[in-house]
């Protein structure tokens, strides 16, 4: 219990930062917006002969990459201000309540941005989302906790380099390859309106694995990546 | 029992040895002063100490235990040269979280007490961003004794501190001492460090130079202890 507890501090104390400044939300809104805008003069649907919910699902889940990138930047980076990096690792919260806290919180901001920037996706993009909804929102859960876990954890890693900004994205996108390939090809039949069956389970099945791994692997280990 | 031993540590960044070969024991209630040049390593032990950092080789213990257990972290309070605080948050949403993080029983009561006490209940609210230098040193004094820690590692506390800060910060050392507390202060104001040891410890290039109790002959001629044992 205190474990959660102290993690939803830590989440909390984020998501009130974020709030007051806004800064990691609107970059990361303004750039996925901008994506599907600059795409939907690239994939004119009317012009070329193409059905969009081929291309609809890998478009959206690197349009949630790379908006995804831009917050997790901020995410360690926050507390290399007034050295509030230092107190965290003092204090007896363990490694990986610091580590649960941000992902949660980098989990919920994320979240907000896949939100509003799907609804924006499906007006510009006309998708069909209400027929497979549900399954829909339960890949989204899935492939967001699995870039929140990523990114949160080379956050931590690159907290320190010069060159952060430029490092996560090169470090996250090879490691979440699985993860966006099945919530890209699942998303695609999804808007195609085609559920989940037989033939595509396993890409849930390697989402949710992907997520318990990944996570395990980052509370376990985060203390080497804080204290060395 | 000892409130900290430390048994033969060393710390290399790289080839550079920062740390060369280190054992201090600290008693129980005894209130130490680091000192030694820039670049001498105070700041490496302290954060070695804290659990921040881990030695390359040797062993750190806090009361008998490991620096990096939950359980001693708990009684440790840590001052390093930031003031380790949110901008974006205000003076009790700062203190409140580090008092959960600490499981600090009543957390609200606990720092509206200590808001009081550093003379910053009238800004409880506001946003640390909002606040002056001065009071934002005395935030980060309020968050160091929040939780009433055994022991108290604090970089250079008396450094940019004002004369308000400087004084709630000697009342604070002041009660942890009379409580059994123990202290290790790494500084270059020596009159101030000094006034406040029991013992001191000289740090040269990364080993310990003179490590003993606090003589008369320091208080009267600051200068005394490097002419005796340090570099020219």
């Amino acid at each position: 219990m205190t474990f959660l507890r102290q993690s939803l501090a830590i989440a909390a104390k984020d998501l009130r930062s974020e709030m007051r400044t806004k800064e990691a939300l609107n970059a990361s809104l303004a750039f996925a917006v901008v994506i599907f805008l600059l795409f939907s003069f690239a994939f004119d649907p009317a012009n070329l002969n193409i059905d969009v919910n081929d291309y609809a699902g890998g478009l959206l889940w690197l349009a949630f990459a790379f908006a995804g990138a831009l917050s997790l930047n901020r995410s360690f980076a926050r507390e290399l201000q007034n050295d509030c990096l230092d107190a965290l690792v003092a204090s007896p919260a363990a490694p990986g309540v610091l580590f649960l806290g941000k992902a949660l919180a980098n989990f919920a901001l994320l979240l907000a941005v896949e939100i509003v920037s799907l609804a924006v996706f499906s007006v510009m993009y006309d998708v069909r989302l209400r027929a497979q909804l549900g399954w829909i929102i339960m890949v989204i859960l899935l492939t967001t906790w699995a870039i929140t876990v990523i990114g949160t954890a080379f956050s931590a890693l690159t907290v320190n380099l010069r060159m952060r900004e430029l490092m996560l994205p090169i470090l996250t996108y090879p490691f979440l390859i699985p993860a966006l390939l099945a919530a890209i090809l699942l998303t695609a039949d999804l808007f195609a309106g085609k559920p989940i069956s037989a033939a595509n389970a396993i890409w849930l099945r390697v989402l949710v694995a992907f997520d318990v791994i990944f996570s395990l692997l980052a509370v376990v280990f985060i203390d080497i990546v804080l204290v060395g | 029992m000892n409130a900290l031993d430390v048994e033969g540590v060393w710390k290399y960044y790289g080839d550079f040895p920062a740390l060369r070969e280190i054992n201090i024991q600290v008693a129980a209630g005894s209130t130490v002063a680091l000192l030694g040049r820039n670049g001498a390593g105070k700041t490496t032990l302290l954060r070695i100490l804290a659990g921040l950092s881990k030695p390359t080789k040797g062993k750190v213990r806090v009361q008998g235990e490991d620096a990096r257990q939950e359980s001693t972290r708990r009684r440790i309070g840590v001052l390093g040269h930031g003031i380790s605080l949110y901008d974006e948050l205000s003076a009790i949403e700062n203190l409140l979280l580090f008092a959960r993080l600490y499981g600090v029983p009543n957390p609200v009561k606990r720092a509206d007490e200590m808001l009081e006490r550093t003379g910053l209940d009238r800004v409880r609210d506001g946003l640390v961003r909002e606040f002056s230098r001065g009071m934002r040193q005395r935030l980060a004094v309020a968050r160091v004794f929040l939780h009433a820690p055994d022991l108290l590692l604090l970089d250079e506390p008396f450094t940019a501190l004002d004369d308000r800060a400087i004084a709630v910060l000697h009342a604070l050392l002041e009660e942890t001492h009379q409580r059994g507390g123990t202290v290790v202060m790494s500084t270059h104001q020596l009159r101030e460090a000094l006034e406040l040891a029991t013992h001191v410890a000289l740090i040269q290039r990364g080993q310990i130079a003179f490590a003993g109790e606090r003589r008369q002959e320091m208080l009267v001629d600051t200068g005394w202890l490097y002419r005796t044992y340090g570099e020219n």
